[in-house]
């Protein structure tokens, strides 16, 4: 054992080599990545680690895997759980030979994600067991216990820290290389009663998953991930806590600070420790459920109540105790409790400061998103429009002064709700942007319906060549993998060709002129077509110089400033000013410059 | 020792390097410590920062309001919006330089450093304003603020620890060819007091 300082991501990742796991594969999302990253850069010979083309195939890769005995580890955020819910909904019902942990990690806030879904109801739903890690010393016993439970029970395993589990750091002991488990994969055996689901088959397994299920609920009382902690006697009414998550941590703060009231920690909520919570209870008036996301222990406490005939009033989400959105606070926690206990607390406000900078994420300076929405907006001005935009960075092309984003709804939409609007409104011209990255994972079935389906709109790839909002991340188009090995490229190009697009152009996107002239062409042409904004982001290239702005020709237009909202410029006594810690010599600002003020970098059109 | 401290500033102003630095040292000395930072799309230019545990007995990694023994401002702007964090008595120690957020150059409004570090002196009698406009011409790197408000936060001895504790973290987690100027960086606040 050695003592390491480790994201809740990190700790996950280790915990999963340490069980022996032997293959991991996911598609990253915020805030889930790291643990996919981490196990590859400790990976010991023999694992094998993949960022898959989208979270549908991780999962069929780990049903494929754990069928040839194999543990296996899929890693995804919780909008990536509803792309692989396909395969994973029937794994639960076909059941696994070799342990498979699914890792989801939610998002309260949220903070990098489209919905607040609970991965907690998910598990319900599919009826896989869910592991609801509060820490990130208990993620990392979570994902070592995760396999052999999967293994024991024959069914796949939520692990699901939210993002404060995630990207916590704490200081942890963890094992070291030669201690880990060896897990050798038996290798597939042909067995079609087993692993080919028919309707008979799901009728039988339904009834098993739901008995074993009931089982689980009874063992899981005695898990150490479930447990009740005993509070100092307080007269009536009998007041207690129940929590989960993260906010299991901050209720033992509040505890520290407010009295040692009883305390119920759920650590797997589904199947829910019943007894357990009949035990914690039996002896309370009143309980306060502290969570996130959905009241799902305060729902199955409610449950229970009525099954059981308790009295308990079951308190929080639904009861307007606690909010019913966005991520808990220690602050928020301990006022509640203090509420709850009959002593709100006084809270000394400071005067209010001056009004506060409002800082909304932005572009990068000099990232080539930028030049391509301004292409597209300058080549379609006084056009009957519509931009569809995406998940990825350039959501962020939605903000003032681009407003280039009309809609966004999840990964590849934009090609769906583009090619809808055009059969619509023949007359308005449709363009859906995609990432490089997210082009493979979700647009190519889009593109397809487009081409059979007669649709006419514009295709634009934002091509930065990596998964640029996650950290960067190899895709298939980058020509490496997580691995490290060099392959070949799948060209977009090619794919796009190979679909029946006859109008596919690569531009860059730094040379304005170019750029503006290929969107023109494009929306001219009839059909789907295709334009490739290619550059690379500006986070893995080197600057090309620094430009700045020659203050005797500036005339203060602010034209730069208003047109394309570099974060590297700003004004100051009548000039426009370059930061040059930021600017990367981009020159969009050069190429749009009426006084020709602005020099240096590279890229003159 | 039980320390909280908070580091917030803009996204890319490197609060995350700083808070693993201290992270490191504290860890070093065999203290326990638990932290958390803002990590996804905030980290593009928004508002962020870190919060950083150490001793015994701490169950989260989050700083409550109230609670934090000292805030390490890359901001202005920034500094003032956490300042609810701070302790009665905490240090706070803040870089003046402001960083123009693209909404204010766009609505053409000022912004301006001045009234939140009034705002800030009227509430922290003690505060300690590092001028980071200098001290990173001085160091000669635009991407250092980090460095120097360690350095002026370990002058302080508001962090609880020593030169050596950090000098031998950022050996650990510092790639050499950016060592020397890291190490400048940490020791200007020393030199220009």
């Amino acid at each position: 054992m050695h003592t390491a300082f480790l994201m809740g991501n990190e700790a996950i990742a280790l915990g999963a080599l340490a069980a022996g796991v032997n293959l991991v594969c996911g598609y990253p999302g915020t805030p889930s990545t790291e643990v996919l990253e981490t196990v590859a850069k400790n990976r010991p010979e023999g694992v094998y680690v993949e960022w898959s083309v989208n979270e549908k195939t991780a999962m069929e890769m780990a049903a494929g895997a754990s069928y040839s005995g194999a543990r296996v580890l899929v890693t995804m955020k919780q909008m990536g759980l509803n792309v692989a819910a396909d395969p994973l909904m029937c794994l639960e019902y076909i059941g696994v030979k070799g342990g498979v942990v699914v890792l989801v990690a939610d998002d309260p806030g949220p903070i990098s994600s489209q919905t607040e879904q609970d991965t907690r109801h998910f598990a319900a739903f599919s009826k896989v067991p869910c592991f609801d890690p509060s820490s990130a010393a208990e993620a990392y016993a979570m994902a070592q216990e995760a396999f052999a439970f999967s293994e024991q029970h024959g069914t796949p395993v939520f692990l699901r820290p939210t993002t404060r589990v995630s990207h916590g750091y704490a200081a942890l002991e963890v094992k070291d290389p030669e201690e880990y488990e060896q897990h050798s994969p038996s290798g597939f055996e042909k067995d079609p009663g087993r692993w080919v689901i028919f309707p008979r088959l799901s009728f039988a397994n339904h009834r098993k998953i739901e008995e074993r299920n009931e089982d689980l609920s009874g063992l899981l009382c005695e898990s150490p991930f479930n447990r009740m902690e005993t509070g100092e006697d307080v007269p009536a009414p009998r007041k207690g806590l129940a929590a989960g998550g993260i906010s299991y941590t901050y209720a033992l703060e509040a505890r520290e600070q407010l009295g040692g009231i009883p305390l119920l920690k759920v650590g797997v909520p589904f199947p829910f420790p019943e007894k357990l919570a009949v035990n914690f209870l039996r002896d309370l008036d009143e309980v306060l459920c502290l969570e996130e996301l959905d009241p799902v222990i305060e729902r199955n406490l409610i449950y229970i109540c009525g099954k059981y005939g308790l009295k308990t009033h079951i308190l929080g989400k639904q009861t307007g105790h606690m909010p019913r959105s966005g991520e808990n606070t220690r602050d928020l926690v301990t006022d509640a409790v203090a509420s709850f206990l009959g002593a709100p607390r006084k809270t000394e406000t400071l005067p209010p400061p001056p009004p506060l900078p409002v800082r909304p994420p932005v572009l990068c300076a000099g990232c080539p998103h930028r030049a391509s929405f301004y292409a597209v907006k300058q080549a379609m001005k006084g056009r009957k429009t519509i931009f569809c935009g995406d998940i990825g960075c350039y959501t962020l092309g939605n903000a003032k002064p681009l407003e280039m984003v009309d809609t966004c709804l999840c990964m590849g939409a934009g090609l769906g709700i583009a090619q809808a609007v055009n059969h619509l409104e023949p007359d308005r011209s449709c363009f859906a942007f995609v990432g490089d990255s997210t082009f493979f994972a979700s647009a190519l079935p889009g593109v397809v319906n487009a081409v059979y389906n007669q649709a006419s709109f514009t295709l634009v790839v934002l091509d930065n060549s990596t998964t640029a909002m996650t950290g960067h991340q190899p895709h298939p188009g980058t020509g490496r993998t997580v691995m490290g090995q060099v392959v070949d490229k799948v060209s977009i190009e090619n794919v796009l060709r190979g679909i029946g697009l006859t109008f596919v152009e690569t531009v860059d996107p730094l040379k304005l002129t170019a750029a503006v002239d290929a969107v023109q062409r494009a929306d001219a042409a009839p059909g789907v077509k295709a334009i490739i904004f290619r550059s690379p982001c500006i986070a893995l290239s080197r600057p090309t110089g620094r430009a700045a702005v020659n203050p005797g020709k500036c005339i203060g237009c602010r034209k730069c400033i208003r047109e394309i909202g570099c974060p590297a410029l700003s004004f100051a006594e009548g000039k426009a000013v370059i930061d040059p810690g930021q600017c990367t010599g981009c020159t969009l600002c050069a190429q749009i410059c009426p006084a020709d003020a602005i020099s240096g970098g590279e890229h003159h059109a | 020792m039980r320390k909280n401290i908070i580091l917030c500033g803009v996204g890319g102003q490197g609060t995350v390097l700083a808070s693993r630095l201290i992270s490191a040292a504290a860890m070093a000395r065999n203290i326990p410590v638990l932290s958390a930072e803002t990590i996804g799309m905030a980290q593009r230019g928004g508002s962020v920062f870190s919060h950083l545990r150490m001793g015994e007995g701490i169950h989260s990694p989050m700083i409550a309001r109230g609670e934090a023994d000292l805030l390490l401002g890359f901001e202005p702007g920034e500094t003032a919006r956490m300042l609810p964090f701070l302790r009665p008595g905490g240090q706070v120690i803040v870089s003046s330089r402001p960083v123009t957020p693209v909404m204010a150059a766009l609505s053409g409004e000022a912004y301006r450093a001045e009234p939140m570090l009034d705002y800030l002196k009227a509430q922290v009698p003690s505060l300690l304003v590092v001028d980071g406009e200098r001290a990173m011409r001085e160091v000669g790197s635009p991407r250092v603020l980090n460095l120097i408000l360690l350095g002026a936060a370990l002058q302080s001895g508001a962090l609880g620890l020593t030169e050596a504790d950090l000098l031998e973290a950022m050996q650990r987690l510092i790639p050499g060819k950016f060592y020397e100027l890291n190490l400048r960086a940490l020791r200007w606040a020393g030199e220009n007091k």
